[in-house]
């Protein structure tokens, strides 16, 4: 593909089988004057698990934290485009991103339980929406989704940094889905963990599919495979000097790894580059 | 078959390192000289402090720990030639003094320090707020009571509120500092999770970044009060002194570093010996403090 | 607001937006947070305005000879300052030079593999203990332990060396001898914890790439240490320097209070803080104008010298960013 074809291209839309839950429509994502992100239209279905997979700085992390409004944070973040969430853009001048990730929650890479008890790490999203039922009930199912509670029920007030890499990470888990989360986003969740925690992880996340719509960032082809129903191939555009990111090809998971269209994602898919 | 040659060709051999170590070498030498002397440095550095413990000791501590125990905690400062006495209301005083500025000095202290370290720590104000607690930390502290002077005591005379508000103003830089250095080591990551789970920023400080950092902010605001108890320049003329206990905050206020420095220049045996007890009692105070910062200040992270 | 998200609210029953009450909270603790921090801004323009306005009537009245004057007559009215900002330069240079060699040596002894961690983190516990006694208890150590033992020798340098500027007098009690010394050892503290940071942010791959060429320890740090961490330790120095300026209790004690310039170690002195806390309590209406101008004098010189030393304290964090 010369140069000049590649600048150009933009992915073929994908039409999902089921509803959409957040219709992300990326025209440009910058960081002060760098475009890192261009022309991806991700949608998100509901109940299933969409992986972003690519190589490095293809910009799945930035889409993925786009869609709860997390890189707002970063003081130079400029969103271009629309995240239409239930019938609203999400980036609308009146939409309070507080709001937003009331209902959309978030696993980050590394793990990062509050420095409080367990319990309290669980309970925190319940209290922080003022909670009137049964908290201790919730605080259990969580634990019990995320496959955390046998090990930890004796030792609910130990503090939540006294725990394995591995254990954060489903602590992390339990505390993002102990609100019943319209979706939740996972960002590369399994890179800081050891193979035998990341088995755990992957598996929960196939039951957390069934009641929870999930949006999955991972470096790990083979985990997109396992884990994924929807693949997202993103990668790295150098043509017009920089490196900016952009959606390659999305597709069932299937078809994208046996049945590529575009032959850059056979290259990836193939290893020909990482 | 022929013999190889493997010897080597005639060559001058190179002289063999010497790799033990020489002990009269000119290098070696002039390097023990210089750790010799920086031994001694640090020795010579530690001997004051013990000297001062020494002397709490043996002249304040022999007056304090004797049968005059309560005398000495509870009486009045005695006149020239009185024997006997205590440094009641000098204790009385610091205590009221001090905490008077810790009241003032420690929310806007915190607060500040929440602004600085968490909310808009690039800002320009933050920037300037920082740079400005920074020089208020080598101001002379005499230069708060002067300030205090100027402000409130030509209006409304010597008191115990002019005495504590200018140890506030020498407590906030020291608590500002202190909790914002705190709070800007809670982890990014802690604080991204509060975010992504929605919380406003009020919440994100509230609900983590202030309990994380709790103890630095705890050693900042100990660390504070054991210097407060310890000044006496802003006291000098915003407090005054008095050799009663006060029965208001709104009337000149003794305090122990002001006694001490009052009986200092005294020719009585009594007062000097009251000067050293007072001394002791301030110093236990100030380490007491000091330790328990220490402590405190082990993080959760 | 609250029906944004209407649809999403109804999949989560959990989650809701933050009531309208946190949403106010948070407005008003942001605002009150923003004012705290304004106010240390406000404050120290106050306390220089402050100052600076109660100084002006008496720099109206005395102008600059203020500054070079040398007599503190309250009947005269002749008020002048000289002696005392010689005392306080001189006395605060004696004490850079002895508290900064000592506060360098300990840094290096402290952060140059001299002992075991755990001894150095016992010392330097010693260090910070020093720095926590008072003012006035080091005073009062000065008069009763410090001039009796400094007057012996004292005496036999004054009879053996009289002929030199530094001994021409002999310590009659107080002077600057023991001032000076006590002013040392307050500010060894100080100057030692800077430039312990300043030698730990050296990054460690120096400290490889010196002691990989072969030098003994002492080469190392003369060599590469030392000019490595130079704008630190200048940093440290200036600021220990900012703090001998200001000290006043122990100087008010331990230097005498007599207004005369000498350059003799035993001679008494008088520094702009000592004659503050010295004459202050007892003055009247026009000697506490005159003190105000000499607060003014000392305000502008530590001001001066602070922000100096804080702006070669950024450099050096700044140079350390960059490289490592």
């Amino acid at each position: 593909m010369n140069a000049s074809a590649a600048a150009a291209f933009v992915a073929e839309p994908y039409q999902t089988a089921g509803d959409v839950v957040i219709d992300c429509n990326v025209d440009k994502i910058f960081y002060g004057d760098f475009l890192a992100v261009r022309d991806s239209k991700v949608p998100i279905e509901k109940k299933k698990i969409t992986g972003f997979i690519g190589p490095s700085g293809c910009g799945k992390s930035t889409v993925l934290r786009s869609l709860n409004r997390m890189n707002d944070l970063i003081p130079v973040f400029r969103f271009e485009g629309s995240v239409i969430y239930h019938g609203q853009d999400v980036y609308a001048k009146k939409v309070d991103p507080v709001v937003v990730r009331r209902y959309i929650g978030m696993v980050f890479q590394q793990p990062n339980p509050f420095s409080m008890s367990i319990y309290d790490n669980v309970a925190f999203g319940l209290k922080l929406n003022r909670y009137k039922g049964n908290v201790e009930e919730k605080v259990q199912k969580a634990l019990e989704r995320a496959a955390l509670w046998k090990e930890v029920k004796d030792k609910l007030k130990n503090s939540g940094l006294s725990l394995s890499g591995g254990q954060q990470q489903r602590l992390c888990i339990a505390r993002a889905i102990a609100t019943d989360p319209d979706v939740l986003l996972m960002d590369e969740p399994c890179s800081a963990l050891d193979p035998i925690a990341t088995r755990q992880v992957e598996e929960l996340m196939l039951e957390l599919k069934q009641r929870y719509t999930v949006a999955l960032v991972t470096h790990n082809m083979q985990q997109a495979t396992r884990v994924a129903d929807t693949t997202a191939f993103f990668s790295v555009d150098i043509s017009a000097g920089g490196r900016t990111g952009y959606l390659v090809e999305m597709g069932p998971t299937r078809q994208i790894f046996q049945e590529p269209r575009e032959k850059l994602t056979k290259d990836y898919i193939s290893g020909q580059f990482s | 078959m022929s013999e190889l040659e493997l010897t080597m060709p005639e060559e001058e051999a190179r002289p063999m390192p010497q790799l033990g170590r020489q002990a009269f070498e000119a290098r070696a030498l002039k390097s023990g000289l210089l750790t010799g002397l920086t031994w001694l440095a640090a020795l010579i550095a530690a001997v004051p402090l013990f000297s001062v413990i020494y002397l709490l000791l043996i002249r304040g501590g022999t007056r304090l720990f004797s049968s005059d125990f309560v005398e000495i905690i509870t009486g009045l400062p005695p006149a020239g030639f009185e024997p006997g006495g205590g440094i009641g209301p000098a204790i009385v005083g610091t205590l009221a003094m001090v905490g008077i500025g810790a009241v003032l000095s420690i929310p806007i202290g915190i607060l500040a320090a929440i602004y600085l370290g968490v909310l808009e720590p690039r800002s320009k104000v933050a920037n300037t707020s920082r740079f400005l607690a920074k020089v208020l930390t080598g101001f002379p502290s005499i230069m708060a009571g002067v300030f205090v002077y100027a402000v409130m005591v030509i209006t409304w005379g010597y008191s115990a509120w002019a005495g504590g508000v200018a140890l506030a103003v020498l407590m906030l830089r020291t608590v500002v500092l202190a909790a914002e250095e705190a709070m800007s080591q809670v982890p990014q990551r802690m604080k991204d999770a509060a975010y992504g789970m929605g919380c406003t920023r009020t919440q994100v400080i509230w609900k983590v970044v202030l309990p994380t950092g709790l103890p630095g902010i705890l050693t900042g605001v100990l660390l504070a009060v054991a210097g407060a108890a310890g000044e006496s320049a802003p006291l000098l003329f915003t407090a005054l002194f008095s050799n009663y206990f006060i029965s208001g905050l709104s009337e000149p206020t003794a305090s122990l570093s002001i006694l001490i420095f009052n009986f200092s220049g005294m020719p009585f045996p009594n007062q000097i010996e009251l000067a050293w007890t007072a001394s002791l009692v301030l110093v236990l105070l100030v380490l007491v403090f000091n330790i328990l910062a220490r402590l405190v200040g082990q993080p959760k992270v | 607001m609250a029906k944004m998200f209407e649809a999403a609210g109804s999949a989560s029953a959990i989650s809701g937006p933050p009531s309208s009450g946190e949403y106010l909270a948070d407005r008003v603790f942001r605002g009150i947070a923003w004012g705290s921090a304004f106010l240390i801004i406000l404050l120290t323009a106050y306390i220089l305005w402050e100052i600076g306005r109660e100084a002006v009537p008496a720099m109206g009245k005395y102008g600059l000879g203020f500054i070079t004057g040398t007599t503190w007559n309250v009947n005269n009215n002749e008020f002048g300052v000289l002696p005392e900002i010689w005392g306080t330069l001189y006395s605060s240079l004696l004490a850079l030079f002895l508290g900064g060699v000592f506060g360098i040596a300990i840094a290096i002894f402290l952060t140059q593999d001299f002992i075991h961690h755990r001894l150095a983190t016992v010392f330097r516990t010693v260090i910070e203990m020093l720095a926590a006694i008072p003012s006035v208890v080091f005073g009062l150590w000065g008069i009763f332990v410090l001039i009796p033992l400094l007057k012996p020798g004292a005496e036999w340098l004054h009879e053996h060396f009289g002929w030199f500027p530094l001994f021409s007098t002999d310590l009659a009690g107080p002077g600057m001898a023991p001032a000076a010394l006590v002013l040392a050892i307050m500010i060894l503290p100080t100057v030692a914890a800077i430039s312990v940071d300043a030698f730990r942010r050296i990054p460690y791959k120096v400290k490889e790439a010196a002691y990989g060429m072969g030098t003994t320890r002492w080469e190392a740090i003369l060599k590469v240490m030392l000019p490595t961490a130079s704008s630190g330790i200048l940093a440290a120095l200036v600021l220990g320097f900012g703090r001998a300026l200001g000290e006043t209790m122990a100087l008010a004690m331990l230097i005498g209070n007599a207004n005369q310039i000498s350059l003799s170690l035993f001679s008494p002195a008088s520094t702009l803080a000592s004659l503050l806390a010295s004459t202050f309590p007892e003055a009247g209406e026009i000697e506490v104008q005159a003190l105000m101008y000499a607060a003014l004098v000392l305000l502008v010189i530590t001001f001066l010298v602070n922000v100096a030393g804080l702006a070669v304290q950024q450099y050096t964090i700044r140079k350390f960013e960059g490289k490592s």
